[in-house]
């Protein structure tokens, strides 16, 4: 097998995974950089997911056809932005340990969309298929160029350019906009941003909301590219993936970018490795616990060191030094 | 002064008590709304763990890896640690005490299970020391290195169970008999539950960590360490190597969980695709009994009690088993808010002065 066609079932499968991987480490971007630390990123996959699993199947019931899913995007991403609310009162507002509220956050998405689940089915512990996924297709005319065609614009989801693209403007939002200035200047220094007349808990807020929506995002493309249902382990890891994709990407939009597309390549490659000369010799474990790992390295400070926002985790209170 | 001292000390304990009381009524709300009848459900619960014995020894039998977790995560909590790979800690100590079991087959009792136990303490303790030197070492937060743990233990007893200890039904064999926490007499005595010995280790535990954390010195300087790192190394403590010993020791504690789960629950080890939720449960327990032993003790009965009557629940009220997990995750929510608990607590106790 050439490399070429090693790169042609590569790519387009690291595309397609990296996808809901990118959306939501953003999420944890915009939470993280503002002071809250998101543990929670699993869970508000999950609802996107769930939300976006049950949101198809209505829009297709009613007649939405192949926009079905896209619908179902945006609404996961309001009701990720809703659930994440939870995280925002708890961790902000009453003052609770993030990570605690973090932990209690994936346990109540977990048992309440499968609740929800058998509610809604009679008793079933999953949805039913979507019949409109989001396909996976060649680009137009770009997937004909020779060499770069077959490997980057051949069976991938328009899901996958737009995530690229997204962070490239979540990049712009949060370093060249006066809000985004705002938003690192509460996470880094809190009491400072507070004299200088910015609204802390508004802007924390904000932080954790958009987290919410760009988890819900994640999970919602994860449902309607890769899953097509929603089950007890549609969501196993993705969240806590993320996670380290934003760590390993050093809380920066296109690291978290680069990061997630790295785990979608490892994702890949685990899968596909059978197919692979050379690499079908390597054990399928170390291709999956290869971003786990590469992720202590990186926090250990051998490869350049991984530095969090200064109050990230530390609820604010006004007058204590 | 020492009223008003003694006033806040109640409230430590009231916070618990008032957050299991929040926590179920809102899962009864959850009930009416979604149609069922939560005094039948609750009921239920109550029914079954306490009137039917299968069902207080399965009980017993899930309280056991529970306490351990709980133990593990307060144990790390007291000095300042958030031990989130509880369930990574849990996953290599269960697999090490049976693949011990398995590899080490033909020695007498006497020898092999404690060998098999400490295998899996041992184990647990090594993937707990790890995240306590990168922290130590290197400043690594111990929650997202603990979480990398996590799915690296996960990911690896999977692969070694399929590729070394494989048997039929995506599983290693059973663990002989000498190896065995099992017990029939536990099992007659319980109409058939699965309750084992295991039991003893976690009161022991309980007691190891009551008395490490309180009456040595060594557990001096690990609370202090806790309360201030800042004020601890002034004083001459060595906060890293505290560090690292207070993780290891957690993570001893949370193999031995995953070792009660493979020498006494299950007698093997089954290739996990996803987590067992016991680490995770074991936050909430740790939480709940505000990280002191007996503390912990009284809330991994609450928990395995809520978890073993769901099953009744769900077949007697027809109310889903994931209830249990939404009542849990509101229980955390209430005791991390503790803060907007006391506050409202004072505020009705100044009300009931005024009058």
């Amino acid at each position: 097998m050439s490399i070429l066609e090693v790169l042609a079932i590569i790519v387009p499968s690291t595309l397609l995974t990296a996808a809901p991987l990118i959306f939501t480490a953003l999420g944890g971007v915009f939470s993280e950089r503002s002071g809250v630390v998101n543990i929670g990123l699993e869970g508000l996959m999950s609802v996107g997911a769930f939300t976006a699993a049950i949101a198809t199947l209505f829009l297709e019931h009613a007649g939405f056809g192949n926009a079905s899913p896209w619908i179902a995007i945006l609404i996961a991403a309001v009701a990720g932005a809703i659930f994440s609310l939870i995280h925002a009162v708890v961790s902000i507002t009453f003052r609770a340990d993030q990570t605690v509220s973090g932990v209690a956050l994936n346990f109540l998405a977990a048992g309440l969309t499968i609740f929800l689940v058998k509610l809604i089915y009679n008793g079933n512990g999953q949805t039913p298929y979507i019949a409109h996924n989001i396909n996976k297709i060649s680009v137009p005319v770009l997937s004909n160029i020779p060499i770069i065609g077959p490997i980057f614009f051949q069976q991938v989801t328009y899901t996958s350019y737009l995530a690229i693209f997204v962070s490239f403007v979540v990049w712009y939002i949060i370093f060249k906009t006066s809000f985004g200035l705002r938003l690192r200047s509460v996470g880094e220094h809190p009491a400072a941003a507070d004299t200088l007349g910015i609204n802390v808990t508004r802007m924390r807020y904000i932080g954790v909301m958009l987290s919410g929506f760009f988890g819900g995002i994640g999970g919602a493309v994860y449902l309607v590219t890769i899953t097509a249902n929603y089950n007890v382990s549609t969501i196993a890891g993705q969240g806590f993936l993320a996670l380290a994709a934003m760590v390993f990407g050093k809380w920066h939009p296109i690291g978290a970018m680069g990061a997630s597309l790295f785990f979608g390549f490892a994702q890949a490659l685990s899968i596909t490795s059978q197919q692979i000369p050379y690499i079908d010799r390597l054990p399928s474990v170390v291709m999956m616990v290869a971003p786990y790992v590469l992720t202590l390295i990186v926090l250990t400070g051998f490869v350049g060191r991984a530095e969090p926002p200064k109050a990230d985790g530390i609820p604010y209170i006004k007058g204590q030094r | 002064m020492s009223k008003m001292l003694s006033k806040i000390q109640w409230m430590k304990l009231l916070v618990p008590i008032v957050s299991v009381v929040l926590g179920l009524l809102c899962g009864a709300i959850i009930m009416v709304a979604a149609g069922y009848n939560p005094l039948l459900a609750y009921g239920s619960i109550v029914q079954s763990i306490f009137l039917q014995p299968y069902y207080t020894g399965e009980t017993i039998r899930a309280m056991i890896p529970l306490v351990l977790s709980g133990l593990a995560v307060a144990f790390a909590f007291r000095t300042g640690l958030f031990n989130i790979g509880v369930e990574g800690q849990l996953l290599v100590g269960w697999f090490a005490s049976v693949a011990a079991a398995i590899v080490f087959e033909g020695l007498p009792k006497v020898i092999l299970l404690p060998l098999c136990i400490i295998a899996g303490g041992a184990a647990g303790g090594i993937w707990g020391f790890l995240p306590g030197f990168l922290k130590a070492r290197f400043k690594v937060h111990e929650v997202i290195s603990t979480i990398m743990m996590n799915y690296i233990a996960l990911y690896t007893t999977s692969y070694l169970i399929k590729n070394f200890l494989y048997t039929e039904g995506e599983r290693t064999p059973t663990i002989p008999s000498a190896a065995s926490l099992a017990s029939p007499t536990l099992a007659n005595l319980t109409q058939g539950s699965r309750l084992h010995w295991g039991f003893i280790v976690a009161i022991l535990a309980a007691v190891a960590m009551w008395f490490i954390l309180w009456k040595t010195t060594r557990g001096y300087e690990l609370r202090a360490v806790g309360f201030s790192p800042d004020a601890s190394k002034y004083a001459g403590m060595n906060v890293s190597r505290n560090i690292i010993l207070s993780m290891t020791i957690s993570g001893i504690f949370a193999g031995l969980s995953g070792a009660m789960e493979g020498l006494g629950t299950y007698q093997y080890m089954m290739i996990n695709s996803t987590f067992t939720g016991i680490g995770f449960n074991g936050i909430a327990v740790a939480l709940l009994g505000l990280n002191t032993p007996v503390g912990v003790i009284l809330a991994g009965a609450l928990f395995a009690g809520l978890q073993t009557g769901g099953l009744t629940m769900q077949s007697v009220a027809g109310v889903p088993v994931e209830l249990i997990q939404i009542v849990i995750a509101l229980i955390i929510f209430f005791v991390g808010s503790s803060y907007v608990i006391k506050w409202a607590l004072l505020r009705f106790s100044m009300r009931g002065h005024k009058n």
